[in-house]
């Protein structure tokens, strides 16, 4: 495949073409519906043959991300993807991750919950992505793509932001976009790092300790708790300093607006259809379209919560994202939520409806 | 152009891999495609639909409520389907296993028997093709040039011998489309 060729492909398998292609290092996982073409697809493409790239089926999603937290401590760039029950299991190793600060990717292509619950696509794990999931207190960085082309892009963008800030990242989907296929450019090919360039760029990993340094240890534990505070200021400095300068966002139609949607990920699809067809009604709608869901872009929300007369939250669950919103506009305009639960999309005639009956009375 | 399709029927009628095909078709014409299916626990003889865009703009929403044409291949997806063509719309169905067709007066419906073509012509994996070149014959979304190369794309080597076939397919479908209505 010639590197600017446009294809045709799913986004679970766009996932695993761009791991590839960022010179990830290593790929943990465990099969589960709506995502599994992603082990699927590295398994026929067999990177271990071309780039060197490790593709382990662990016995189970608790192995999976263990591994990851291993070779992350090495310093090379591991990821894992799983769906909702599966990351549920994960989110030990993602909060002990987290506290040892160790840069890597998770992908959960979200099903409907609680429990088992669906295979169908869902958004119900905003709550766990974004406010923990795991003990303690920690963020992760999680980017919601809306097509399969942001699927491939938000491989590297994740693993470059995880590297920078020594923090774990999430890419958050759900299983339309996982099972959806689009047009996609498939990013370039970048070499995997040599391990002179890990040393430099992580002069905390774990890779042996050479003559004249003193061992890297990996660990979350700290028993003393004036240490354990200042781990935790540092954390949350770094926290502060993610959220001055990574928030991501799109904003659509929203200059005009009288009405604004807040949508992320697939639900920021049909929005975009919903605003098509109320425009054609005359009632002037725009879309603020979360790109990272944490740090969550606010400021942006609150700025437009002065032009707009009301904000609809579309969420594909039953109000999550709602509460984020309603905390950055203050109480200034009336924040409403719609979604279908249980793996039903909403489709956009229901949505104009709502909106209708929500905001516009 | 934008075109909104949904292909439903049963598991193994081929209802993906025709959607797949058309929009391989039209990425190959250069037009922006999604191709959205109802995934579900999979299997021979359950329900399976597709919808498939076609457009010279950026799609938005891979989900709708309403469609420029259906493509109609069991009674349960009739049901399910025909009052959510738009009006002026396109429903093509075929004649096999339909015992109550459609009813709707606003909407252009067209028959093809492909069952019974794919059985004559004793290709009866290619119905599917069939069905494909009868949408082609009323809304030439795609040429017949391009889903040739889609296919060449999609097909495992070691079926491309299976092309001609495929193309006879098309070929017949756009000769036995029938308008029902008009």
């Amino acid at each position: 495949m010639t590197e600017q060729e446009v294809t045709l492909m799913k986004g679970n398998e766009a996932i695993a073409h761009a791991a590839i292609r960022c010179g990830c290092d290593g790929y943990f996982g465990y099969p589960i519906t709506p995502q599994s073409e992603v082990l699927e697809t590295l398994t026929e493409l067999k990177p271990w043959e071309t780039t060197g790239m490790v593709v382990v089926q662990a016995e189970s999603e608790l192995a999976a991300i263990n591994m990851v937290y291993g070779g992350s401590g090495t310093g090379k760039k591991c990821m894992t993807s799983s769906s909702s029950p599966g990351v549920s299991l994960m989110q030990e190793g993602i909060s002990y991750m987290a506290g040892a600060e160790l840069p890597s990717l998770i992908i959960n292509v979200m099903r409907g919950g609680p429990g088992l619950g669906t295979i169908q696509p869902s958004q119900a794990d905003y709550f766990q992505a974004t406010k923990g999931g795991g003990h303690g207190d920690y963020r992760l960085i999680v980017l919601a793509p809306d097509c399969v082309q942001e699927m491939a892009d938000f491989v590297d963008l994740a693993f470059t932001l995880a590297f920078k800030y020594r923090n774990p990242a999430m890419i958050l989907a759900d299983g339309a976009i996982g099972q959806m296929m689009e047009k996609v450019v498939l990013p370039p090919f970048k070499p995997r790092r040599t391990e002179e360039e890990i040393e430099a760029e992580c002069p905390w990993a774990a890779m042996g300790r050479k003559s004249g340094r003193g061992s890297n240890v990996i660990t979350s534990l700290e028993l003393r708790s004036e240490e354990m505070e200042q781990i935790n200021l540092r954390l949350q400095a770094k926290y502060a300093e993610i959220e001055a300068n990574e928030v991501r966002y799109e904003e659509y139609m929203c200059e005009d607006a009288d009405y604004l949607i807040c949508a992320f990920g697939s639900a920021a699809r049909i929005a975009k259809k919903v605003i098509e067809n109320a425009r054609a009604e005359g009632i002037k709608v725009g879309l603020l379209r979360p790109i990272t869901l944490w740090p969550f872009p606010s400021k942006p929300i609150q700025k437009l919560s002065k032009q707009v007369k009301g904000i609809l939250s579309l969420e594909i669950n039953a109000g999550q994202m709602i509460e984020d919103i309603r905390l950055a506009v203050n109480g200034k305009v009336p924040v409403e939520h719609f979604g279908r639960l249980g793996g039903i999309i909403p489709d956009p005639d229901e949505v104009v409806d709502a909106l209708k009956q929500k905001l516009i009375k | 152009m934008k075109e909104e399709i949904i292909i439903a029927g049963f598991g193994g009628q081929g209802v993906l891999s025709m959607g797949k095909i058309l929009a391989y078709a039209a990425l190959m014409e250069g037009k922006e495609v999604t191709w959205m299916p109802a995934y579900g626990p999979e299997q021979r003889g359950g329900t399976a639909n597709v919808t498939v865009i076609v457009s010279s703009d950026p799609i938005s929403s891979p989900i709708l409520s309403t469609y420029d044409t259906a493509i109609i291949l069991n009674q349960p997806s009739l049901e399910k389907f025909e009052p959510k063509v738009k009006p002026g719309g396109t429903l093509i169905y075929d004649g096999y296993g339909i015992n109550n067709p459609p009813t709707r007066t606003d909407i252009n419906v067209y028959e093809i028997n492909a069952m019974d073509a794919a059985a004559e012509m004793n290709l009866i994996k290619t119905f599917n093709m069939i069905v494909l070149g009868g949408l082609l014959h009323i809304h030439p979304i795609v040429g017949i040039e391009s889903v040739l190369k889609a296919l060449r794309k999609t097909l495992p080597e070691r079926h491309h011998k299976l092309i001609p076939q495929n193309e006879e397919a098309i070929r017949k479908g756009m000769e036995i489309i029938k308008i029902k209505n008009s």
